[in-house]
């Protein structure tokens, strides 16, 4: 099947997500408007405007009422889904990086960058309590001393957070009580992405050390690893059968002219099981920024670097390949 | 005993200082206390006891020994004369530094006779023992200068010489055991990481096996010898050799600074070369050792600019040459002097080449005012060696004529012009088929090779210029000369290894032409075909010949196309992107395209080609670097066994045939038992995670208010798409498609807006219309 461009973003896409249902797309991009889409014919619906830098980071909640974007405008707003209003700003002293919804929607976290003299943060608020966003008081502020948060999910059952930092390292905090429980050093160098299965036992993490590698969520056990010659920008698990997508390529700053072989700017699928690359989709002629699985695993999105008219991809994939069996 | 009570009167001191103080703190408005022994106190505490780490720097009584000279011979005065005596060895030896001290001893009131002095250094010494020794001051004294130290030294030799012990024998097991594989797999060497690994893999069906992995086994890359016996890593110490099945240490070969080595072809000998420490007394910049005793066994200078290997070794390893300015330097062995002490003498050399198969040296000057640019061939025949070479030269005058004629017929129709000629009496043509008959085609073919070389190194690359290959048959009389023409610039030319077929590059990008040559019998020269417009700037033949390699390196994308140059077929044509080397493996069945690190930095990974270019294997290493096959000695089999492995080819043929099946069903089936071992694994924590998963289930539904949204997303029946089409409203208000999932909660009526942002008018008016999923079900 043919992809389908969505053409709208004026910079590069950061991050991409899909609706619980899949009916929706969400993305934003440098250009600080962040935009939801129609998956099934790539007609953007609508915009959220009122950031004043790149946007980061998106989220969606999971009965599509709440979008959750965080932003270089040191901003993380909250927004009405259907109407495009923003409910919430919540200032923070630097950008802030990662954000999510947790599984029941009422938490919502995000973490901050180490600039200007300022630590790496991460903050629960509880979005049911008004006061908290209005005093700036958050359920629960977690410092972070080490290598800062790139990249974080929420654990299932609102208990605990993944979060992925710029030294590799894997953690697991506690949001009751703040407290890095767990932490693994698999990747050698930053990790970009982290998604989570489905049902959520299982998370894929990109790293810049040009491998993605899934885990098990609760124990953060490695299990397998998703090899390529570049950085991985960000990795998505299908929900269908035993897939994984992986997005990347040299990075932008790398890129040559001289041919986009060099780049490998491919969508690549990897075999959750085996380990091993079976297609490749090409079309983008910078490095992939973000992937996306629909939630039915039967088509995916990706975001790129490509150029000023940073375009999202959707195609369909015909996953005619079997395994081994 | 005596030390116990050493220790406690220690303890007692101590104790004393310590209460000391105590009450030096306790009031600090009172005197410093006193720190000086009691009377009567005798100190015991040896010196090593408390400062050993400084003692060990004191200077001991030999230090200054190398910066004292002995001057002996020096006339005899009394006291009224010892000024000017003086003044006058000061004048002579403060010509080689400063003299810090001088020491005249007196005898009778009388000095000596002999004078010491020391200078501020070592190597103002050694100047001045150098220099001065044997200076002659007058009629009766001439002065023998020595370092001090030598006095030391010399004593201390014994005075009865003790015969060396012979070493004893190490027992290397066998070094060719690599040979003895069974499946005759060939071994390659591999660095990788930057540097910083280096593997031996064995090249095995489907996968490469791992013999041997080392980190930082060498400091910047490997070398094999020719036959494959041993492995060569560099150090900034030297070379160490390596070799046997474990590749254990052989030899070490201490060479600061050593960046290129060379092997003789017998692998007895090794040339290495360091461009440090070099002084003029000992030559070290070139070193050639015993590769089976470690021995050095001779130095030489390195004084002028020239190409890698310095030396070049006649086919057997008897011989070396070395190219001088005019004039060629020929070396023999063991004894490696030069061959008749002296080098030969010819004025203008340029190049020169020893033929692959004899003991003859082909070397060419170029056009040099009126005298054309010549070849010339020396002949060694092992004992008067020197007589013919010399005989020979002459003899080259002797045929000047000819070369004259055609130099002439080339210079009328341009300025630059070249000719090769070739002078040979012929009393030693005769002499040479007589002596030498060994496989034609191959010794010629190499042969020309190196003088063709030389046809390209002269002719600028400029319009308007003949390039031409000339080639001598040098086995027969009189030596008959083609000549072959070729209109365009060369770029690339390699003889086919076995057989008599050769192969060039020519044009200019982006027309670039690839031909083929076969020389006949007759030695007519017959272009076999020409490739036009290819993508190649290097040429690979297989080592067993009919195949051959075109490779666009580097700057041509790594573009490969494998040839069978018998009935001129292309048998593939594909790409390694960017590849930087290309090497075929020593039996000619496999071929090896590499993306080094060191040439480009992403991507690095060798690939396994058949030798009909067919993609066998494709290895990432991370920061690949070089891949070199170990290569085999020559076949010990006689002409007649080969020809009887030939005629029975098909036989054997149906035998590996075989093999190579069981061994592939055998590999694939461990694929699929890996394969199904990863799954059931797999499948077995999906299980236990499922089954967890869905105790949890109650808490999910509760943390989402009560909706059951993990059935609504298992069951597929809900996923149900429907196409609604809408009324187009308006021009600027287009209904569309929505996709309806009867699993939505939700479904978004959405009314587009235009994609005209800048316009205010058409701001995201996205009109939603929610309807609860459960009435629509209920309807």
């Amino acid at each position: 099947m043919k992809p389908i461009m969505l053409h709208g973003h004026e910079r590069s896409i950061t991050q991409i997500k899909y609706s619980r249902e899949g009916d929706l797309i969400f993305s934003c991009a440098k250009d600080s408007t962040p935009n939801v889409w129609f998956s099934l014919n790539g007609e953007r619906l609508g915009s959220y405007r009122g950031h004043n830098g790149a946007v980061w980071c998106i989220d969606v909640d999971w009965d599509t009422q709440n979008i959750l974007t965080g932003s270089a405008d040191n901003t993380c707003r909250l927004w009405n889904c259907e109407k495009g209003t923003q409910l919430v700003s919540i200032p923070t002293s630097t950008a802030v990086r990662t954000n999510g919804f947790s599984y029941s929607g009422q938490l919502i976290m995000f973490s901050t960058d180490t600039t200007m003299g300022h630590q790496c943060a991460i903050y629960i608020y509880d979005i049911r309590d008004h006061s908290q966003i209005k005093n700036g008081k958050p359920a629960r502020l977690i410092e972070v001393n080490e290598s800062k948060v790139t990249c974080g999910i929420w654990g299932p059952y609102d208990e605990y957070l993944i979060t992925g930092h710029e030294n590799g390292e894997l953690s697991h905090f506690d949001v009751k009580t703040g407290e890095q429980v767990l932490c693994v050093s698999d990747h050698k160098k930053t990790i970009n992405d982290i998604q989570g299965s489905r049902d959520q036992t299982m998370v894929v993490t990109a790293s810049k050390d040009n491998t993605a590698k899934l885990f098990d969520s609760s124990s953060l056990q490695h299990m397998k690893t998703f090899r390529t010659e570049r950085p991985v920008n960000s990795a998505s698990l299908s929900s269908l059968k035993e897939h994984v997508v992986l997005g990347g390529g040299q990075e932008a700053m790398e890129v040559t002219t001289t041919s986009a072989r060099v780049g490998k700017f491919d969508a690549r699928f990897y075999h959750m099981i085996f380990e091993e690359e079976f297609a490749r989709v090409k079309g983008h002629f910078g490095p992939i920024n973000s992937v996306a699985f629909h939630p039915d695993g039967k088509s995916f999105s990706s975001g790129g670097e490509d150029g000023y008219y940073s375009g999202v991809r959707s195609k369909v994939i015909m996953s005619s390949w079997n395994s081994a069996e | 005993m005596a030390a116990d009570s050493e220790a406690s009167e220690l303890k007692k001191s101590k104790k004393k200082v310590e209460k000391t103080m105590q009450n030096g703190i306790e009031d600090d408005e009172e005197e410093e206390p006193n720190f000086s022994d009691p009377e009567g106190y005798v100190d015991d505490v040896s010196e090593e006891e408390l400062v050993a780490d400084v003692l060990k720097e004191r200077p001991t009584e030999y230090d200054g020994f190398d910066s004292v000279i002995v001057v002996d011979n020096v006339p005899k005065v009394g006291p009224e004369r010892l000024e000017k005596l003086q003044n006058v060895v000061r004048k002579i030896f403060q010509n080689f530094g400063k003299i810090r001290t001088e020491h005249y001893p007196m005898n009778d009131g009388k000095t000596s006779g002999y004078v010491f002095l020391e200078y501020a250094s070592s190597e103002n010494a050694l100047e001045a023992v150098k220099t001065a020794n044997n200076y002659k001051l007058d009629k009766q004294h001439t002065f023998i200068v020595n370092q001090f130290s030598d006095f030391q030294k010399y004593e201390n030799i014994p005075d009865e010489w003790e015969p060396p012990q012979p070493k004893p024998y190490k027992d290397m097991g066998n070094l060719r055991s690599w040979l003895l594989n069974n499946e005759s797999f060939d071994q390659f060497s591999v660095i990788y990481d930057g540097g910083e690994k280096t593997a031996i893999f064995l090249n095995s069906h489907t996968q490469p096996t791992l013999i041997e992995e080392r980190s930082r086994w060498t400091e910047t890359y490997v070398r094999w010898s020719p036959q494959g016996t041993y492995l060569a890593t560099f150090h900034q110490k030297g070379i160490a050799l390596w070799g046997g099945s474990k590749f254990e240490q052989i030899m070490k070969f201490s060479h600061p600074g050593v960046q290129l080595i060379d092997f003789s072809p017998c692998e007895r000998y090794l040339v290495s070369f360091s461009p440090l420490l070099d002084n003029k007394e000992d030559p070290q910049a070139i070193i050639i050792w015993d590769i089976r005793t470690g021995q050095k066994k001779r130095g030489f200078h390195c004084e002028s600019q020239s190409t890698w290997p310095i030396f070049k070794w006649n086919k057997t390893g008897e011989y070396f040459a070395r190219l001088g300015m005019d004039a060629l330097s020929v070396y023999e062995t063991p004894s490696f002097g030069l061959l008749d002490k002296k080098s030969l003498k010819l004025p203008g050399i340029k190049d020169f080449t020893w033929s692959p198969t004899d003991n003859i040296i082909a070397y060419w000057m170029p056009e040099q005012q009126n005298v054309p640019a010549r070849v010339v061939l020396i002949i060694f025949l092992y004992i008067f060696s020197l007589s013919l070479s010399l005989s020979l030269c002459l003899s080259v005058s002797l045929s000047l004529s000819l070369s004259l004629s055609l130099s002439l017929s080339l210079s009328l129709s341009l300025s630059l012009s070249l000719s090769l000629s070739l002078c040979l009496s012929l009393s030693l043509s005769l002499s040479l088929s007589l002596s030498l008959s060994v496989s034609l085609s191959l010794s010629l073919s190499q042969l020309c090779h190196s003088l063709i070389g030389s046809v390209e190194f002269l002719i600028p690359v400029d319009r308007g210029i003949y390039y031409n290959f000339e080639i001598f048959r040098i086995r027969e009389k009189q030596i008959p000369v083609d000549k072959f023409e070729v209109k365009e610039n060369i770029i690339a030319f390699a003889w086919e290894p076995s057989g008599s077929k050769f192969a060039y590059i020519h044009g200019e990008n982006p027309r670039i032409s690839v031909t083929f040559c076969n020389i006949r019998q007759g030695g007519k020269v017959e272009t076999l075909k020409t490739f036009d417009k290819r993508q190649a700037n290097h040429l690979f033949w297989s080592p067993s010949g009919q195949f051959i390699v075109l490779a666009g390196l580097r700057s041509m994308n790594g573009i490969l196309e494998f040839i069978d140059t018998n009935d001129m077929t292309v048998m593939a044509q594909t790409e390694h992107f960017m590849a930087t080397d290309v090497e075929w493996d020593p039996t000619g069945r496999y071929v090896v395209s590499g993306l080094s690190w060191w040439g480009h930095k992403v991507d690095n990974a060798y690939w396994l080609w058949s030798f009909q270019g067919r993609l066998l294997q494709k290895q990432s290493l991370d920061r690949f670097c070089q891949l070199l096959w170990r290569p085999r000695p020559a076949s010990l089999l006689t002409k007649e066994q080969i020809r009887e492995i030939k005629k029975n080819m098909k036989k054997y043929a149906v035998q590996f045939e075989i093999k190579d099946k069981m061994s592939q069903t055998k590999a694939s089936k461990e694929l699929i038992d890996k394969r199904q071992k990863m799954l059931e694994e797999f499948r077995k924590y999906r299980a236990d995670k499922e089954h967890e998963y869905n105790l949890y289930r109650e808490r999910r539904i509760a943390l989402r208010d009560g909706h059951d949204t993990d059935s609504q997303d298992n069951d597929p029946n809900n996923y149900i798409d429907e196409t609604i089409e809408f009324l187009q409203l308006s021009l600027f208000y287009s209904l569309f498609d929505v996709n309806l999932s009867a699993n939505l909660t939700y479904i978004l009526l959405s009314i587009p807006f235009t994609h005209i942002s800048e316009d205010n008018l058409s701001l995201d008016l996205s009109i939603s219309l929610s309807i609860d999923l459960s009435l629509c079900q209920s309807i």
